[in-house]
């Protein structure tokens, strides 16, 4: 789009917002205007959620001012601000997990005839949004059933419905795969081509450079950059952002392997994967790759004692039987899960509950020796650079830090074979390239490590050996020269491949 | 008098509330009635908590695990009716003297044990919801002991009675067993609760389970101990039980299920699990008898409206334990 350039719909100008003494934000100018699609960038903890509550109403500003079409506004809730066409989708999905598509795309707003609900009219519209976004979900379909970015189109659904005039969306593509996000990214430009202003946050710059038409970068609770998105590349991008150089995101692969650590043959997790057999070796990083769907996830759950699974399993060349997450530790082996919030930690409790709670045993004689745990977090927290209060809830920390903190806790039980589900979802660029760096390290000190992950770059840059699955089987292997993008895509998408689910490549 | 800085800490309201409540309770019923601070009474309040007590400390770990347990009034009055069955059955054979009651102990130890271990079966190995379970069995127990009891009451044989007596009104200097015992049971479960591994575990499992499950903890192990604990518990609190009345009956342990919860939820364990101290259960469990107490010295409120005062200190115990929860 561009031309002229238009009125902003809603603009912060020189916003501060403190939490108790400390400021977060500091003199935050920024404008959306219709039409156009903003981008918003930063690492973790630069303060782009407290300037998009702001913008939805969440928060009011410490200091500064708040404009909807040119007037001073000040949101008494967020209710305020919806109903002058601002809608925030969470990056936490805000749908009532029990409710249908229908039911929660007409949540507060319900369609009636008389006093009953006009569930005919209801399911008409829910179906002609829900086509709009090309979502083909049934509308009766309950969320809890649904997939990741299903739920995401349920969102901008709803968002639609209230006639959103500004649309604000947390990190909407962290949860989609590559195929998923061109979808969502088509229709956020079909939204701006109607004349919506959309803010957008992600911590994937080429997604940003395709589809901002503004750019806003900050760091530290301050704005270093706004201006035009046209001009910026990722490379400048991600120097503004981390304020210094980045190198190499990736560290060098180092090639050298050693004994046989693992070895799967004909592993089965009914319902979700079907002879799954690969093996691996001490000081290598095997790449899964795949859609999301496609099983990755559930076979090493299953490989992990973590869902019902048969197959053969071998450990350092001794046969396992494994059906419960403790005998895989047992055996050295150990699932680090995607879901940081919900599987990984304990979002109530203190970081040094969390950091021991896998190796607790180690750390009793009797009873627990609080004072070797507090040890251990000092040497974790400077290891692996985790920022944040000791006191605080881990739940409050930001998602950087948190996965930081997973990945401390899963290495205190010193695992030799360790599987890391989405190492970097969610987190920011320079915290990425820490955790690459880590996961490296961990192979350079003869670990055996398996990562999944969604990010084409992060498989190819990261493994030695990518596997790439496809519902529920290997699809085909690919390593050295032949790890590309378009090689691995093939493969998720049984494109191009001659019969990848008969054989598989070895 | 010179005043010390504020110590660096932040004494929160779900600390100093309970502990608060009782310091007020017990100046009132100083106040109120000469003889409330008494040895006499002072022991008289401590057995009488002893019961409801030792019952509570092991259902702070099933709640803390994210577990409850509604059955533990009907499990003792059945452990109690089956206890004395055995005793009195045995009592030809084996002739009134220490014997027969160890027989007697042993009868209520490994019928609570097992009366927990069904419970902790039904729901971490079958997954049922503790609550239908634990509903459940408390109907059948007190079925149960009516059914034994054949509608009225399972008495001790006289001779017996005498002899067993001392386990509740005897003690070493001056205190009483069930005083005795129930400290022992508090301190060791305090100690578990803070620096055990298995306390530990109780408390990841409640505040997420599956969080306890990634992180390689036998959540199912875990949560059937606190349960297979707890009739250990109920089977400790009726041996202390029997002798005082040496009778059961349909209407033995009416309520406690719901006067133990009660008093660990009054000592800021949280009823959804994930975090649970066992002081705080004494303190409740002290609580709810002083309220009893203080009615029956005094005369300025009916006894009857017991119920009453207690419901309204729960409910009061609650809201000010949540309004000191920072950033909630």
């Amino acid at each position: 789009m561009g031309g002229a350039v238009t009125e902003p719909v809603l603009a912060l100008s020189n916003v501060s917002r403190s939490f108790g003494p400390i400021e977060v934000l500091h003199g935050v100018s920024i404008a959306l205007r219709p039409g156009r699609v903003h981008a918003l960038i930063g690492e973790n903890g630069a303060g782009k959620s407290t300037t998009m509550k702001i913008m939805a109403g969440y928060q009011p500003p410490s200091s500064g001012t708040v404009h909807v079409e040119g007037r001073e506004t000040a949101f008494a809730s967020m209710g305020e601000a919806e109903a002058l066409g601002i809608s925030l989708i969470h990056q936490e999905f805000n749908l009532a997990e029990q409710l249908t598509a229908e039911q929660n795309i007409f949540l507060g707003q319900e369609l009636k005839r008389g006093l009953l609900l006009d569930k005919r009219a209801m399911r008409a519209k829910t179906r002609e949004l829900l086509d709009r976004l090309d979502c083909r979900v049934p509308a009766d379909r309950v969320v809890s059933q649904m997939s990741n970015s299903d739920k995401q189109m349920v969102e901008i659904a709803k968002a639609l419905l209230r006639d959103t005039r500004v649309l604000i969306m947390d990190e909407p593509t962290a949860v989609l795969t590559k195929a998923e996000t061109a979808v969502l990214l088509r229709q956020v430009r079909a939204l701006r081509d109607k004349g919506t202003a959309v803010l957008f946050t992600s911590h994937k710059l080429d997604e940003v450079r395709e589809i901002a038409d503004d750019l806003t970068i900050m760091r530290d609770g301050s704005v270093v950059f706004s201006g035009p998105a046209e001009g910026m590349d990722e490379h400048a991008m991600a120097t503004a952002m981390v304020g210094r150089e980045m190198s190499d995101l990736f560290p060098p692969k180092t090639g050298s392997f050693g004994e046989m650590a693992l070895e799967v043959r004909g592993l089965t997790v009914p319902g979700f994967a079907t002879d799954i057999s690969f093996s691996l070796r001490r000081g290598e990083i095997l790449g899964i790759a795949g859609l999301i769907g496609s099983g990755r996830t559930e076979t090493f759950e299953g490989l992990c004692g973590l869902r019902p699974a048969t197959g053969e399993v071998r450990i350092k060349g001794q046969p396992a039987q494994i059906r419960h997450p403790w005998e895989a530790l047992d055996l050295g082996m150990c699932y680090l899960t995607e879901d940081r919030k919900t599987r990984g930690l304990l979002l109530q409790k203190g970081m040094r509950e969390n950091l021991t709670l896998q190796a607790l045993r180690s750390f009793a004689r009797g009873l627990i020796d609080k004072r070797a745990e507090e040890a251990a977090l000092t040497k974790a927290i400077a290891e692996f650079d985790i920022r944040g209060s000791r006191a605080v809830r881990v739940g409050n920390l930001s998602g950087g830090n948190q996965q930081k903190l997973l990945f401390a806790k899963t290495m205190l039980s010193a695992p030799d074979i360790v599987i890391i589900d989405e190492p970097t979802r969610g987190i920011d660029i320079g915290t990425k390239q820490q955790m690459y760096g880590f996961i490296r390290g961990l192979a350079d000190q003869g670990r055996a490590i398996v990562v999944i992950s969604s990010e084409m770059q992060e498989v190819i840059g990261l493994a030695d050996r990518v596997l790439v699955m496809r519902q529920g089987r290997i699809a085909g292997e690919v390593q050295g020269a032949s790890m590309t993008e378009d090689a691995i895509v093939q493969l998720a998408m049984g494109v191009g491949q001659r019969a990848p689910d008969l054989e598989t490549t070895e | 008098m010179t005043v010390k800085a504020v110590a660096p800490f932040r004494i929160s309201m779900s600390v100093i509330g309970p502990v608060l409540a009782l310091v007020v309770l017990v100046g009132m019923g100083a106040l109120m009635n000469p003889n409330f601070l008494g040895p006499d009474n002072i022991s008289n309040v401590l057995s009488r908590s002893a019961f409801i007590g030792i019952i509570a400390v092991g259902m702070t770990f099933v709640i803390t695990a994210g577990g409850l347990d509604l059955s533990v009034g009907s499990m003792a009055a059945f452990v109690a009716g089956l206890m004395i069955l055995v005793m009195n059955a045995a009592l030809p054979s084996l002739g009134v003297g220490v014997p027969i009651i160890l027989l007697g102990m042993v009868t209520a130890l490994v019928a609570g044990l097992l009366a927990g271990w069904l419970n902790g079966f039904l729901i971490t190995v079958l997954g049922i919801e503790a609550f239908i379970v634990t509903l459940g069995s408390m109907g059948i127990y007190r079925s149960l002991v009516t059914w034994l009891a054949d509608g009225g009451t399972l008495s001790l044989d006289f001779g017996l009675r005498t002899f067993y007596q001392p386990v509740f009104y005897g003690g070493i200097l001056g205190i009483s067993w069930p005083i005795i015992v129930f400290a022992v049971v508090v301190i060791l479960g305090e100690i578990a609760m803070r620096s055990s591994v298995f306390g530990r575990h109780c408390a990841a499992i409640g505040s997420n389970d599956q969080v306890a499950r990634y992180s390689s903890v036998r959540v199912g192990r875990v949560r059937m101990a606190t349960y297979v604990i707890l009739g250990l518990l109920v089977g400790v609190a009726t041996i202390m039980y029997v002798p005082r009345l040496g009778s059961a009956s349909s209407s033995t342990g009416v309520l406690w299920e719901l006067e133990a919860i009660a008093a660990v939820i009054i000592g800021g364990t949280l009823l959804k699990g994930g975090f649970g101290r066992v002081w705080g259960t004494v303190i409740g469990v002290l609580i709810l008898t002083l309220i009893g107490n203080i009615l029956n010295l005094t005369d300025f409120v009916s006894p009857y409206l017991n119920g009453a005062i207690q419901g309204l200190i729960i409910v009061l115990a609650v809201v000010l334990q949540r309004e000191s929860k920072p950033g909630a």
